[in-house]
């Protein structure tokens, strides 16, 4: 561990590596500020850039100093506008407001910078110890376990993101595993669903699918329902917070870092839903008196969500680095991004490429230390980015989206894909249909084929299943993943009605 | 019926032609070797189509019954937001993507930014003009002089390469 602890800071620490913390955490805290625009649609824009630097180690970093910038920035806006950029910090919205309106806002940042700072560091370091243990177990897998593997994570997310309504993320799910499947695989080699087209023949582009799926519905919701430009009460001064307040918001910092990476390790479960547990749980936790305060300005409240998302951002990349299984949208992106590197995540990662491995997870500690060191005395000033006028932000942000998609494939039928694509994925969002699953099943849909042909070929059929016991145990966890949600939610909804009827 | 429902029945069409060609046309042209491996091109196709068929019959016959939840944006009232704007910026990306090329990046850019700016209300033509074109000049500079990736400049009649 040590030596790949040096191999990661050797790699960090250069002139490039350590522009690309740099950059990233600035660009995701600009970009992130934006109300509107998600981490998730941010990594998207940023791949085709991480792409062309060509070195696995400087694209991971840089995307992953976008990916805590954009939180970072979220929480900003959160604060200042009551208008989150991005999902994972509403939570912080609910007492960083009301503090930013009782003209407390630079309090409200520095203590969002310090949880921030605090939980993702947190995070890094639970990575650090967990990531190679999980690997070294993951080393003993074989084709039938990543398989059934992949069956559990997919099942996992469809649970998570359905929320009552499994059904819809299921098929979602099922979607992407389905567009996965158009082109020429490796597996075959021959075309397959590509309806005679040349242009189908690689399949659909990963990129062009992550910005239809996130950027562009994003940026049709801005242009349908602009948001409403409210104003931050006065200018942004006074950062420093008491030492009471410290000592106050400490143990939460301690806890919720904690709560929050683990969270984060498990599929489906991300930055959002650590966020909102954290708050509740500090909120039951706290004495009356402190409860009161709750959603009206209270510095733990404020800390609680800030530092569960940035743990919580942390543990994600577990399951993607350990065992190549993307937990949320944004690890998802991050591993197409990967892929198109040619770096497959996976325990074997630590062995084949520690330089990757380590190299994010140093950067991690930079990038945090970047977000508090530079960015805390610069939010006055980056926090004009909100006051772009939403005539000329708007085509930029289309304008970035169509590149990103046209610099990835060079190909201008990829825009029109990327149009047709976002129209649906708009649609979709319309009748709550979650979109995460879709992009999780494309991207794992090669791997799952793969890994379900490998062992249909060594077993000479579906006999895998029964006869490997962690592969069977593998799939009834699945299979509950699916069932137990639908289950719990009919019966609530059963409950409900009878309360209704009065019985 | 509810957008979700109908939604469901397009799906359950994608997945009934996409099962279709899976089970019946796909391995019509297989070799005779790849006839006796266990698994072939088609399987995994065959077992998503059998998934992708429960799941959006789930949906269509409202088995699930979820709460009806409006978003930020209400789909039955959408006439009272800004559609006429986001569908003529849906139309200029459309009309971007089929010039790009023809037009060459600097034309095409230039007049995306203006005219995106002009369909979401802006009337101050110059200051539109100068930043679209400022943009337009470093993300071209970017692109292909930092980040070494090929964008035609100029439009073909032009004999730009």
């Amino acid at each position: 561990m040590l030596e790949g602890l040096l191999i990661g800071l050797q790699t960090a620490l250069s002139i490039q590596n350590l522009l690309m913390v740099i950059g990233g955490c600035l660009i995701g805290t600009f970009i992130g500020m934006l109300p509107g625009l998600g981490p998730m649609s941010i990594i998207a824009i940023m791949i085709p850039v991480a792409i062309s630097l060509g070195d696995p180690s400087a694209a991971l970093i840089l995307l992953a100093g976008v990916y805590y910038g954009a939180i970072f920035g979220g929480s900003t806006s959160s604060i200042l506008l009551n208008a989150p950029g991005v999902a994972g910090t509403v939570a912080s919205s609910f007492d960083g407001f009301p503090m930013a309106r009782q003209g407390k806002a630079g309090k409200a940042l520095t203590i969002a910078a310090i949880a921030s700072f605090a939980g993702g560091t947190i995070g890094a370091i639970l990575l650090m110890v967990f990531a190679p243990m999980l690997s070294s177990v993951a080393l003993l897998f074989h084709s039938a376990e990543y398989f059934a593997l992949m069956v559990v994570g997919l099942s996992a997310i469809a649970a998570f993101a359905g929320t009552g309504q499994v059904a819809k993320a299921i098929m979602m799910t099922v979607l992407g595993l389905i567009m996965a499947t158009v082109g020429e695989g490796a597996l075959f080699n021959m075309p397959r669903f590509t309806m005679g087209l040349m242009d189908l023949q690689s399949g659909f582009g990963f990129i062009t699918l992550a910005m239809a799926m996130f950027a562009l519905p994003e940026a049709l919701f801005l242009v349908l329902k602009p948001r409403e430009n409210k104003e931050s009460d006065g200018d942004i001064k006074d950062l420093r917070i008491t030492r009471a307040e410290a000592r106050a918001i400490a143990p939460v910092i301690g806890r919720q870092s904690v709560q929050g990476f683990f969270i984060g390790v498990l599929p489906g479960a991300g930055a959002t839903i650590a966020s909102f547990l954290g708050y509740a749980v500090e909120r039951n936790i706290a004495t009356k008196a402190e409860q009161e305060e709750f959603g009206k300005g209270s510095i733990k409240g404020l800390a609680a969500p800030e530092t569960a998302n940035n743990a919580a951002c942390t543990g994600s990349f577990v399951p993607l680095l350990t065992l190549g299984i993307p937990g949320s949208g944004t690890t998802a992106i991050l591993l197409g991004a990967l892929i198109a590197l040619n770096v497959t995540p996976g325990p074997r990662l630590m062995i084949d490429a520690p330089e990757v491995f380590w190299a994010v997870i140093m950067s991690m500690f930079i990038g945090n230390l970047v977000l508090l060191v530079l960015n805390l005395p610069l939010i006055p000033y980056i926090a004009k980015v909100l006051s772009i006028p939403r005539n000329f932000l708007i085509p930029f942000i289309l304008f970035f989206t169509l590149m990103g998609a046209y610099i990835g494939q060079n190909n201008a039928t990829e825009l029109l894909l990327l149009v047709g694509f976002g129209i649906c994925a708009t649609i979709l969002r319309f009748a709550d249909y979650p979109l995460a699953p879709l992009l999780i099943g494309f991207i794992l849909g090669g791997m799952l084929e793969d890994n379900f042909a490998r062992s249909m070929q060594l077993y000479d059929g579906i006999s895998f299943v029964w006869e490997r016991p962690m592969t069977l145990g593998l799939l009834i966890v699945a299979a509950i993943l699916i069932i137990l949600p639908s289950y719990r939610a009919r019966r609530a909804r059963l409950r409900a009605d009878g309360i209704a009827d009065g019985d | 019926m509810a957008l979700d429902r109908w939604i469901g029945l397009v799906l359950l069409g994608v997945c009934l032609v996409y099962g279709y060609t899976a089970w019946f046309t796909m391995d019509g042209g297989l070799a005779p070797f790849m006839q006796r491996n266990p698994i072939w091109p088609s399987t995994f196709p065959k077992v998503l189509s059998i998934m992708g068929i429960i799941a959006s019959l789930i949906i269509v016959l409202g088995f699930e019954k979820g709460e009806a939840k409006i978003g930020d944006i209400d789909y039955r009232k959408l006439w009272e937001y800004n559609l006429g704007q986001a569908l003529l910026l849906l139309v200029l990306m459309a009309a971007y993507a089929l010039l790009l090329r023809p037009a060459g990046f600097l034309i095409s850019t230039s007049g995306f930014l203006i005219l995106g700016s002009v369909i979401l209300g802006e009337r101050r033509i110059l200051l539109t003009l100068i930043i679209a074109a400022v943009a337009t000049g470093i993300v071209w500079y970017l692109v292909q002089v930092v980040l070494g990736i090929f964008l035609r400049p100029l439009p073909l009649f032009l004999g730009a390469t």
